[in-house]
């Protein structure tokens, strides 16, 4: 296997690919947002249980890629707890991280997609739940789309 | 036209991109129901024409719009021999599939269809033979109605078709050979039973008319779309194959020079099909480059790769039975020129980017089929399709890279 292929497949990726975390729809959630990339027809589903402005509680449900599946359980575990601010600062240096491959020191396990860089066409996998999950804590009701961002 | 042996055991040499490495290996390319590869004969028939003839053609009255007048116009008549058509005036050059389509669904749909009728399509047609029928629904009031499939072996239920199949169906759209199942349709059968009640004909040919012998006439259909980069030509030219007095009596699809008899300030009139459907300056180099093709495949002849075609999606489908967790979609028996399916556990994609890393380009997705998907219980996937070029030995490559990929995402040991 190539080092690019296996800088993409980390095993923190196999890992939540296969044991997937807060998979499911939260009864109590009280915002959620579906998200959608038509090239590839994966899907996304974010639940959100928002205390004021904290995530209180938060799930996905959805079908794709081990990238897409994987980065969803992931930032279900980063997003646990996170102001919308917090939420939102997040995501652009995981943006970073999936474009550039640069990894921060104190990133945690989100560090794993910097293999991502490397595949320009799976980037958008990577990213869909998140902008699932931005639209749900800003109530906005239009589906995510992969191709109405930048990526 | 048989297939001389030698045409068919240099034919790897006609198609100089084989040959070349990809992430270290010898490249497997396995992507030909997207689009096929280019033989030399066709690439040096557009070298020719624009070294040669280019020039504006119809209306010019110097030698170089003459020839190219004469070189289009030729490759009209060679695709129209090469479907079997009355006529080469019946062959009307688009962009390719989707264009003709959009060009009947709008021209002839738009002239013909009312409230109350209804489009008749089936479940495996390509998003190219769903959309520009739903448009052309919302624009006339008429509703659309869909021919089931068997499931998995991927079949169209002919048993529903009395069903479906009634007065108010004033035209039945289906695809020929299915993009994503592989299945051949009976289309001959199909037509009949649709003349028996009246309803107008559309085939989707974009899969079968570079793989199989071809006769409009034989098949009875109305109208017959096809692009040329999935029969050995570029990308950019396609035809529109339509009978001639239904064509004659279609309003244009767009206006523009060429299409019109004569024009005032207020109204024009417009010229006889084919050139009603051909505003502005075609796509004549292209043109040329398709009618290449059509002598490319006959020389290596249509039941020759109707034949082959056959064999290795036979044995694609066999070796490929034996991994484990493998759901294949589409006949167990006669099919085109592909497979496809799916693995419980591991995505289309991640199968398709392990492939790539052996240098195999495979496609994986909902292929433009999202409506069979959905009938399938599926979201995508994984296709690999042949074409003239493609070997045994490159089977073996495919059912080998997915063993390892099917390793790589087992269940942790």
């Amino acid at each position: 296997m190539s080092a690019e292929l296996s800088d993409l497949y980390q095993n923190v990726i196999l890992d939540h690919n296969r044991r997937p975390r807060n998979r499911g729809r939260i009864p109590s959630a009280n915002r959620s947002a579906h998200g959608d990339n038509p090239s590839c027809g994966d899907q996304c589903d974010v639940f959100l249980r928002l205390d004021g402005d904290r995530i209180a509680e938060i799930s996905f449900e959805g079908s794709g890629c081990a990238i897409s599946q994987a980065s969803a359980s992931l930032m279900t575990t980063q997003l646990k707890g996170k102001t919308a601010a917090e939420a939102e600062r997040l995501y652009g240096e995981f943006h970073e991280i999936v474009t550039t491959g640069k990894e921060p020191e104190d990133m945690s396990d989100l560090g794993a997609f910097a293999g991502v860089h490397a595949f320009p066409a799976r980037i958008k996998c990577a990213t869909l739940s998140w902008h699932a999950a931005l639209n749900a804590l800003h109530g906005d009701p239009a589906p995510a789309t992969t191709e109405s961002h930048i990526d | 036209m048989s297939a001389t042996p030698s045409a068919w055991d240099r034919i790897r040499d006609e198609f100089p991109i084989l040959n070349q490495q990809v992430n270290g290996h010898p490249l497997v390319y396995l992507d030909n129901a997207a689009t096929t590869q280019k033989p030399r004969a066709v690439m040096s028939a557009l070298d020719r024409f624009y070294a040669r003839d280019n020039s504006n053609v119809h209306r010019g009255l110097h030698a170089l719009s003459m020839r190219a007048t004469d070189d289009y116009e030729g490759a009209r008549a060679r695709v129209a021999r090469f479907i079997n058509a009355q006529a080469p005036e019946e062959v009307v050059f688009t962009r390719g599939t989707t264009e003709s389509i959009n060009m009947v669904a709008s021209s002839w749909g738009g002239a013909n269809l009312r409230k109350g009728d209804v489009i008749l399509l089936t479940e495996m047609e390509h998003h190219s033979n769903i959309v520009p029928w739903q448009l052309a629904a919302q624009r006339t009031g008429a509703t659309l109605r869909y021919l089931p499939v068997t499931g998995d072996e991927g079949l169209l239920d002919l048993g529903a078709l009395d069903r479906v199949l009634t007065p108010e169906v004033k035209v039945f759209a289906f695809t020929h050979v299915s993009n994503t199942l592989g299945t051949i349709n009976p289309v001959a059968e199909l037509c009949a039973r649709a003349r028996k009640v009246g309803a107008v004909t559309v085939i989707d040919a974009a899969q079968s008319v570079g793989h199989m012998p071809l006769d409009v006439r034989a098949i009875g259909c109305d109208f017959l779309a096809f692009s040329g980069h999935k029969m050995a030509c570029v990308t950019g030219i396609g035809a529109l194959y339509g009978r001639k007095a239904l064509m004659d009596a279609m309003p244009p699809y767009q206006g523009g020079g060429g299409m019109i008899s004569n024009v005032d300030f207020l109204e024009s009139r417009w010229k006889p099909s084919p050139e009603r459907f051909e505003a502005g300056t075609p796509n004549f180099g292209d043109a040329v480059a398709l009618g290449a093709a059509c002598d490319f495949l006959d020389s290596l002849g249509r039941d020759e790769i109707r034949r082959r075609d056959g064999e290795l999606s036979r044995k694609a489908y066999e070796r490929l039975a034996e991994l484990p967790g493998i759901r294949l979609i589409g006949p167990r028996g006669e099919r085109g020129g592909l497979v496809s399916f799916a693995f419980a556990g591991v995505h289309a994609h991640d199968v398709v980017t392990f492939a790539d890393e052996d240098g195999i380009a495979l496609r994986g997705g909902h292929h433009c089929n999202q409506p069979l998907m959905k009938r399938l219980g599926l979201t995508s996937t994984v296709r690999a399709s042949f074409y003239v070029y493609n070997e045994e030995r490159e089977i073996g490559a495919l059912v080998e890279s997915m063993r390892r990929t099917l390793k790589f995402f087992g269940p942790e040991s």
